[in-house]
């Protein structure tokens, strides 16, 4: 059976206009009528904020749960019921604040939940707090004097976390976000998906550097397994490797030719370069890397649950209740 | 048997097993109450271990203890004080001694008296009897230590394993002191250590040393027992503690209702065990995950309820505070779910061994909004399986969060357990939505109870959302709606108000009694002893117990109205008797209130029901 992104489409959105909410959401409607798994057997789970609203949109199973635990409510899905397709939607507050703890933990066991992490670096649906995500030095409404933390990144964590996959997308950007999200399916494990998300009310212009096509032509990469780390309008830069970490540098000028430029690996068991990557930023003189940045097979919590739930079954010769009884010291009274 | 002997006749006896936190007490005193139960006593275990688990060894602070009650009827407690205590070193003789009757049996192994032992144990003298006034014809000292290494000297075992066996030889000894055929205690062993049959005989041969010591030495001083068996009840028996039995009720009702059990949950003291017994049973389909906090415990298993599976969490005290906000969803979303609490004792980490009754109105209202959720709390060790198994039954057919009820001294504690026949337990049938209702069902329409239909994903039709955020209840779709949110609050109450609960059922003088005595949970047997012992006496006292707490049984008001004085005995500050007040017109009961982490001891119960009843 085809599906069309109609298919996954319900309800009216009631984010702000222009919110990339709505971007988003879109993507995913017409990257789940790609992947083309019935919406019956696919479940969306969120937490709270205006991101989490999403699985109100979609006409597919869903769970608007409580702040910060869609992550262990999704694992609770995928684990009981491995038939199903889970999506588990979190903004930057829902998944890295109050629902970090789940999200380091989803990531070691590596369940196949598909993580969305809707990153607009502050609190939306209460109105404009500082998250975990916001630079140093941010003003917001909790904090008028500038926030006197460091962020997170939500790549560094997941990889510190074990992580074996990792992809970035910009909101706005249809071709990208759906390809991504196509590959986070394809991806057996967990995978987080942080999606680049203009709030236009509380932090409007937070992703400016790469939310519009000119932007991303000029501070984002998009790379590829397999590709050459190259970007710029006319693909005029490469990424090299020097002494520990990666380099800009202008293909054909001061002695680097295209066969210096890196060949992105996803599949490479050991992270450092993809983590190298995932962490650019024009700040440091980097393109912003978009797409898979990270994937690598690895065994899933919720196969390998299944998988001893019937090794020991075969082992073991009690199956049901009553069986389970008989394995104790009984005695009878007559 | 020498002919000297005088067997004595007893109609109950309390042995007290106690040691070090490794000596075995526990395997001890289970042996002796499963070989009791064989012959058919009534049987009731409490072991009473120490907070701190890695105390040094000899110390006051690492003694453990296990009673076993026995009785020729039915047990209804551990007891209060023992009739036997076997002390295997100085400090238990220390700390343990206070929970020996006036005239106790003492059994001591004097190998563990030396002035070492005397020392840590803090004794000022070496006259360790006298300065616990303990009189030396009670006590049957023996060198325990020597002579297990003597009886296993060409055995080819080393030391530390024969020192292990010291246990064995107390049990040998407590075998002769009652008359118990060793063939039994034999067979039991041969039995449990099937795959290690030289273990089992090294362990035969020092009970066999423990009996014969006792008879050759104290025949002529000690008097030797016997409990007869009076009444008992045909059938196949296991020994079972609570928390065993909790999981076994779990595993019952989901397999009942054909779905598979999962069971989210984080270590914590003493439900720990539950996550233990559960997670041995993967043949039987069970699924367990040892979450990163009780957080996700609770919120897993109400993910796995969602997605098809009977959703389990289990917990104690200070998990039941993080669980609450995902509870709450459970109640708005409407999803089958089974918390269980195995109560401790205090505030925060509190009395992390001990017991009490203290969660209740916590788990009654514990949590923010309007949020009525079914509660439960098990009588006895063995009432744990069916407890369980009816808040599995509560949660799948009424679609809601259950809260059971557990504490220490249940889950601990164990009991003779009668195999149930799983063909003969009741029939567990959620309210899946019909087929019929494709294009019309919305997630919020509810069946004639009252009851949300359950549609599991996967079903074609059915797909939708649920959510913490209030729900229209029409359409299912968010709803800030006054009108509507004012109804979804009563049809939630509604829904629970209607579940049907047994009536309470009134034991002793029911017609014509002067007291009612009412408690919950645990305190059955406690308060059971205290009224029979009361009547005993010439009162007219009769009893009620609570094992469903919301909602209440239907003739709760008719009961605790009837009589003139009623008293509720619990081990909190008031937490039923404030609730009973709530929920009763005009009650107004005396109370009797207990917070030490222990038991009630029937004595003081009988004492202080008296001075009602005198009043
Ligand atoms: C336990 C709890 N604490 C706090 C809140 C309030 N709250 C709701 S959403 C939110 C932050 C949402 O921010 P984010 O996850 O970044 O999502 P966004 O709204 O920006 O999409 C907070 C603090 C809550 N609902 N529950
Ligand atoms: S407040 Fe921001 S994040 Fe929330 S809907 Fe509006 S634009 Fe989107």
């Amino acid at each position: 059976m085809s599906y069309t992104a109609q298919d996954f489409k319900k309800g009216q959105p009631r984010w702000c206009p222009g919110c990339g909410d709505h971007f988003f959401l879109a993507s995913l409607h017409k990257a789940m009528a790609e992947i083309g798994v019935a919406p019956e057997n696919v479940a969306v789970i969120s937490g709270i904020g205006c991101s989490s609203r999403l699985p109100h949109y979609m006409a597919t199973y869903g769970m608007n749960t409580i702040h910060g635990r869609a992550a262990a409510i999704a694992t609770g899905a995928k684990v009981a019921n491995p038939d199903l397709t889970v999506w588990q939607v979190s903004g930057d507050g829902d998944g890295l604040a109050i629902g970090g703890n789940h999200f380091i933990h989803a990531n070691r066991r590596n369940i196949d939940l598909n993580m969305i992490l809707l990153n607009n670096r502050i609190y939306g649906l209460t109105k404009g707090q500082y998250s975990p995500t916001s630079p140093r030095g941010f003003v917001s409404k909790s904090s008028p004097y500038g926030t006197v933390e460091d962020p997170f990144r939500p790549a560094e964590l997941c990889f510190g976390a074990r992580g074996h996959f990792f992809a970035r997308c910009v909101a706005t950007d249809a071709k990208g976000t759906v390809e991504v999200l196509k590959a986070a399916y394809e991806h057996k494990g967990a995978s987080v998906t942080e999606v680049l998300q203009n709030c236009v009310i509380f932090n409007d212009h937070c992703h400016d550097v790469v939310y519009n096509n000119e932007g991303r032509k000029k501070n984002a990469i998009y790379v590829k397994h397999g590709e050459k780390l190259v970007f710029g309008e006319n693909n005029e830069f490469g990424l090299v490797q020097q002494g520990f970490g990666l380099k800009v540098v202008e293909i054909g000028k001061d002695g680097y030719t295209i066969d210096d430029v890196l060949v992105h690996d996803a599949h490479c068991e050991d992270n450092t370069l993809q983590l190298k990557l995932a962490m650019m930023t024009p700040e440091d003189g980097f393109p912003i890397a978009l797409g898979v940045i990270r994937d690598v097979e690895a065994p899933t919590y919720d196969e390998a649950v299944h998988a001893q739930l019937a090794e020991v079954s075969a082992q073991k010769k009690y199956h049901n209740f009553t069986e389970l009884l008989e394995t104790n010291d009984i005695w009878e009274v007559r | 048997m020498a002919e000297n002997l005088e067997v004595k006749v007893l109609d109950q006896v309390v042995v007290r097993f106690s040691g070090d936190s490794g000596d075995g007490m526990q395997l001890a005193g289970n042996i002796f109450s499963t070989v009791s139960a064989t012959v058919g006593n009534g049987i009731s275990t409490f072991p009473d271990y120490p907070a701190d688990i890695r105390a040094p060894q000899g110390s006051l602070t690492g003694v453990s203890g296990f009673q076993v009650h026995i009785g020729a009827g039915k047990v209804y407690t551990p007891g209060d004080k023992c009739d036997v205590l076997v002390a295997m070193n100085a400090a238990a003789l220390k700390t343990q001694y206070r929970y020996a009757k006036p005239g106790a049996t003492i059994i001591i192994d004097t190998d563990s008296f030396g002035p070492k032992d005397l020392e840590k144990a803090q004794f000022a003298t070496e006259d360790y009897l006298g300065e616990m006034g303990i009189d030396a014809d009670r006590v049957v000292a023996c060198p325990m230590t020597q002579m297990v290494k003597d009886c296993l000297a060409d055995s080819g075992m080393d030391n530390k394993a024969m020192l292990k066996c010291r246990n064995m030889f107390a049990l040998g000894l407590v075998c002769w002191l009652f008359d118990r055929d060793l063939n039994l205690v034999a067979n039991f062993l041969r039995e449990k250590f099937a795959k290690k049959p030289a273990i089992a005989e090294a362990n035969i041969k020092v009970i066999q040393a423990g009996w014969d010591y006792g008879h050759n030495t104290h025949s002529s001083a000690i008097n030797v027992y016997r409990v007869e068996t009076k009444e008992k009840t045909p059938g196949r028996y296991m020994d079972i503690t609570g928390n065993k039995a909790t999981a076994y009720g779990f595993i019952a009702a989901a397999e009942k209702a054909g779905l598979k059990l999962y069971l989210g949950s984080y270590p914590i003291t003493p439900a720990t065990d539950v996550l233990h017994e559960l997670s041995k049973h993967k043949s039987c389909g069970v699924i367990t995950v040892q979450c990163e906090d009780e957080i996700s415990g609770c919120a897993s298993a109400l993910g796995a309820s969602f997605a098809g599976a009977l959703g389990v969490t289990s917990t104690s005290g200070p998990g039941i505070c993080l669980k609450s906000e995902a509870m709450n969803l459970a109640v708005i979303m409407e999803l089958p779910l089974v918390v269980l609490d195995v109560q401790r004792g205090g505030p925060a980490t509190g009395l992390p061994t001990k017991s009490e009754q203290t969660d209740l109105l916590q788990a009654l209202f514990g949590r923010n909004g309007e949020s009525p959720m079914p509660v439960m709390a098990a009588t006895s060790p063995t009432d744990c399986f069916d407890a369980a198994y009816q808040a599995c039954k509560i949660a799948l057919e009424h679609m809601t969060p259950v809260v059971l009820l557990t504490d220490a001294f249940v889950a601990n504690g164990s009991g003779a357990f009668k195999l149930p026949d799983i063909t003969k337990l009741d029939a567990i049938n959620p309210p899946y939505v019909p087929e019929e209702l494709k294009g019309k069902w919305t997630p919020y329409m509810r069946a004639e109870n009252g009851t949300r239909y359950w549609a599991v994903p996967g079903r074609e039709g059915f797909a939708h959302i649920l959510g913490g955020l209030e729900k229209d209840s029409n359409t299912g779709a968010i709803s800030t709606n006054p009108e509507n949110h004012d109804l979804m609050t009563r049809l939630r109450q509604q829904k629970i108000d209607n579940i049907q609960v047994p009536d309470l059922e009134v034991g002793g003088d029911a017609e014509d009694a002067d007291l009612l005595i009412v408690g919950f949970g645990s305190t059955y047997g406690h308060l059971h002893s205290a009224m029979d012992e009361l009547r005993q006496k010439g009162y007219k006292v009769a009893q009620t117990h609570f094992k469903y707490l919301n909602p209440l049984p239907k003739n709760t008001a008719a009961v605790l109205t009837k009589y003139k004085k009623v008293v509720v005995a619990e081990q909190n500050m008031g937490q039923l008797a404030g609730y009973l007040r709530m929920k009763v017109d005009g009650f107004v009961p005396y109370q009797f209130n207990q917070v030490k982490g222990q038991p009630f001891v029937v004595e003081e119960l009988v004492n202080a029901f008296e001075e009602i009843l005198k009043k």
